[in-house]
């Protein structure tokens, strides 16, 4: 399944803080009448990079889409970043605003231009001058390798490219925490590692991330947890290596041997 | 030589071929009348018979059109030229040219007055309709609702000049409290203007003529120029307010939800024409007796009632074809709601719905001439009453109705090419 070849990961700045970036306690979440997330707890450390997987259905994005409120919890309490998730508006479009966010469908603007996707919200929620926000988009669309795609639009750009714009589009807010929803699956596999080796830079520069992904070969390289959820719930946690070598319960084996098998 | 191993099993390409055109009986204009015209001898046939029906129709309406008098004083001397032989009695186009246009009613020394507000509207309309235009002026766009209501209506240039100073006033209180919130900034400014507006009611009436035309009252109103006028206002103003309801009927606040959804499913299950007498008939027993509210002004009310409502749903449709995934990134980036719709949401949402909007907007154009049964002469009714009834021209049909078909056309056609454009330079698929 893995796309990556082993490239050298420089550890150095991927430390951990013992500083908390998120903490989710006892979260339930329902839809309608179907128990979608049973008591999660979690604890993200500033600076972790944690993948989750598991099979579909398991409520994996659901999750991960709770952080930032894009779905609603109906128990239990989520604390991002000292600031705790309530249905007041204020505090969720700031807690927002701290949290980026990549989906599998990239979610680009299409009518408007790769640097406009960029400098939009910097401009309308930051208040940041036009001028600047244009400089900071520049900065962001190098470090992923298409400024000189900036002046063109969506549309005429590969789905890599298009992951590519979309996670520098989240990094101009200047995040402290990435979220990624399956940022390759929908993907064809030559433009995989494009959008891998962007995250793996990430993850070096020491952003907090939290990816949901079915890429075994970045989870083994990037990650210093893995998790692994089934039926709203989370089933394993560890670390990556240890997960892959020695996973403990049967339904987390049945798993790894189902994607790891061919 | 790159197919030497086609036929072995392990085959490598060595080179690749060039584009190549294609064969050239495949290609031109013979080919193009083979396949679309000739085909098999069915359509050969139905090609053929559609060639005479075209010639029937074209030999009688041809000589009419070419054969046609336009110089006449009434039907009877129209058929003395003619002495029996096909041509059109165009001469009524020609003598009542000014009643067509502006009505029977509108002095004739003024229609200066509504060809200035024509002009001036095209300049207005110029910077909305095309990006290129500069746009400095949609200064001229802002001002031109208050100089046509000058132009047209006439009485002292103080009363649009206070509405005007009304409108800039709440503006500017709005954009001082909209940093608060959105509520407060719109509450603000409606006070604001409200203020205004009524500390300014006591002047225009001390300075009755200053710098005045002569007043119109819009019974006076009519021709062409009333279906211009009532197209541009009601199209112009049903497009917010079908902007506002389609949001309200998705809102997550259930009475605002539920008044928007009563009102746009009652407007749409009434006919237009209903409404219409509302307005004439109806309305005026509801008012308080005396009151003099304008007939114009309640047609304009109404039909920006119906119009809105068939704009809400055009606009539902396309807010609801946008994927989930662009409310999505929207949040996700911080933005909130008023942000959100504005600048992702509905230029996507609008740009999907332009053939519809354009729909309702043609339309709501053409059914202005509904107003010609509530007696007001607008093109249809002028034609109908005053011109058809008149001594001289009562008989004269197809020259009369074929004309206003015209103008319609001209004007709908317009509208129709200018949106297939805009789809066009809206389209970032594959610039």
């Amino acid at each position: 399944m893995s796309m990556t070849e082993e490239r050298s990961v420089d550890q150095s700045a991927m430390k951990v803080s013992d500083e908390v970036a998120i903490e989710i306690k006892n979260m339930n979440k329902w839809y309608g009448t179907f128990h979608v997330l049973r008591d999660i707890d979690l604890t993200v450390m500033r600076g972790e990079r944690i993948v989750i997987c598991g099979p579909s259905g398991s409520g994996k994005s659901t999750l991960i889409r709770c952080i930032n409120a894009l779905e609603e919890h109906q128990k239990g309490s989520i604390t991002v970043d000292g600031t705790v998730l309530s249905s007041d508006l204020k505090n969720i479009d700031r807690i927002r605003s701290e949290v980026g966010m990549c989906f599998q469908h990239f979610n680009l603007f299409p009518h408007l231009t790769i640097l406009e996707n960029c400098t939009l919200a910097p401009i309308w929620v930051r208040k940041t001058p036009k001028r600047d926000a244009e400089k900071t988009a520049m900065h962001f669309l190098e470090k992923v390798k298409i400024p000189d795609q900036a002046n063109k639009y969506p549309g005429q750009l590969s789905g890599g490219q298009q992951q590519r714009v979309a996670i520098a589009r989240s990094l101009c807010m200047r995040p402290r925490i990435m979220l990624f929803d399956e940022p390759t699956s929908a993907l064809d596999p030559e433009m995989i590692k494009e959008v891998l080796d962007t995250m793996i830079e990430l993850a070096e520069e020491g952003m907090t991330m939290i990816c949901v992904t079915h890429e075994m070969g970045f989870a083994r390289q990037v990650a210093n947890r893995v998790i692994f959820m089934d039926q709203g719930q989370i089933v394993e946690q560890n670390e990556p290596e240890e997960f892959f070598k020695n996973p403990r319960s049967d339904r987390t084996k049945l798993f790894l041997s189902q994607i790891l098998g061919h | 030589m790159s197919d030497t191993h086609a036929q072995t099993v392990a085959y490598v390409r060595e080179s690749f071929l060039e584009q190549a055109p294609p064969p050239e009986r495949e290609t031109g204009p013979i080919r193009w009348l083979r396949v679309n015209l000739f085909s098999n001898w069915f359509y050969a046939i139905l090609t053929l018979l559609s060639i005479y029906v075209v010639y029937t129709l074209l030999s009688d309406f041809l000589p009419w059109l070419f054969n046609g008098v336009w110089n006449a004083s009434d039907i009877r001397e129209c058929r003395e030229i003619l002495q029996g032989a096909t041509g059109g009695c165009f001469a009524v186009l020609a003598e009542r040219w000014n009643q067509l246009l502006f009505g029977f009613s509108f002095p004739s020394d003024q229609y200066w007055r509504i060809v200035v507000a024509f002009l001036l509207f095209c300049i207005a309309a110029a910077p909305v309709l095309f990006a290129a235009v500069p746009r400095v002026l949609f200064v001229v766009t802002g001002l031109f609702p208050f100089v046509a209501y000058y132009l047209i209506w006439g009485g002292t240039i103080l009363t649009p000049l206070a509405v005007l100073v009304g409108v800039v006033a709440g503006y500017f209180a709005y954009r001082r409290l909209v940093d608060q919130s959105f509520a407060m900034g719109l509450l603000g400014g409606v006070v604001a203007g409200l203020i205004v507006w009524w500390l300014a009611a006591f002047v225009p009436q001390d300075q009755p003529s200053f710098l005045a035309l002569r007043p119109i009252p819009s019974r006076d109103l009519g021709g062409f120029a009333l279906n211009l006028m009532l197209g541009v206002i009601c199209v112009s103003l049903s497009l917010p307010f079908g902007i506002l309801l389609a949001l309200g009927r998705q809102s997550r606040l259930p009475i605002i939800k539920w008044i928007c959804v009563v009102f746009i499913e009652f407007v749409r299950g009434v006919p237009l024409i209903t409404l219409l007498f509302v307005a004439n008939v109806v309305l005026a027993y509801f008012l308080p007796p005396g009151s003099n509210f304008d007939l114009i002004l309640r047609v304009i009310i109404m039909i920006t009632m119906f119009a809105s409502a068939y704009i809400a749903e055009v606009i539902r449709g396309g807010l609801a074809a946008l994927p989930r995934g662009q409310y999505e990134a929207a949040d996700s980036l911080g933005l909130d709601y008023t942000q959100a719709m504005r600048l992702i949401i509905l230029p996507q949402a609008l740009k999907i719905s332009i053939p519809g909007i354009v729909n309702v907007a043609v339309g709501l154009f053409k059914d202005t001439t509904l107003v010609s049964i509530i007696s007001m002469f607008d093109l249809v009714g002028m034609i109908r009453g005053p011109i058809l009834a008149s001594t001289e021209w009562n008989g004269v049909y197809w020259e009369l109705y074929g004309f206003a078909a015209l103008l319609f056309f001209i004007v709908c056609y317009a509208i129709s090419q200018y949106s297939q454009w805009l789809e066009r330079q809206l389209n970032t698929e594959h610039r």
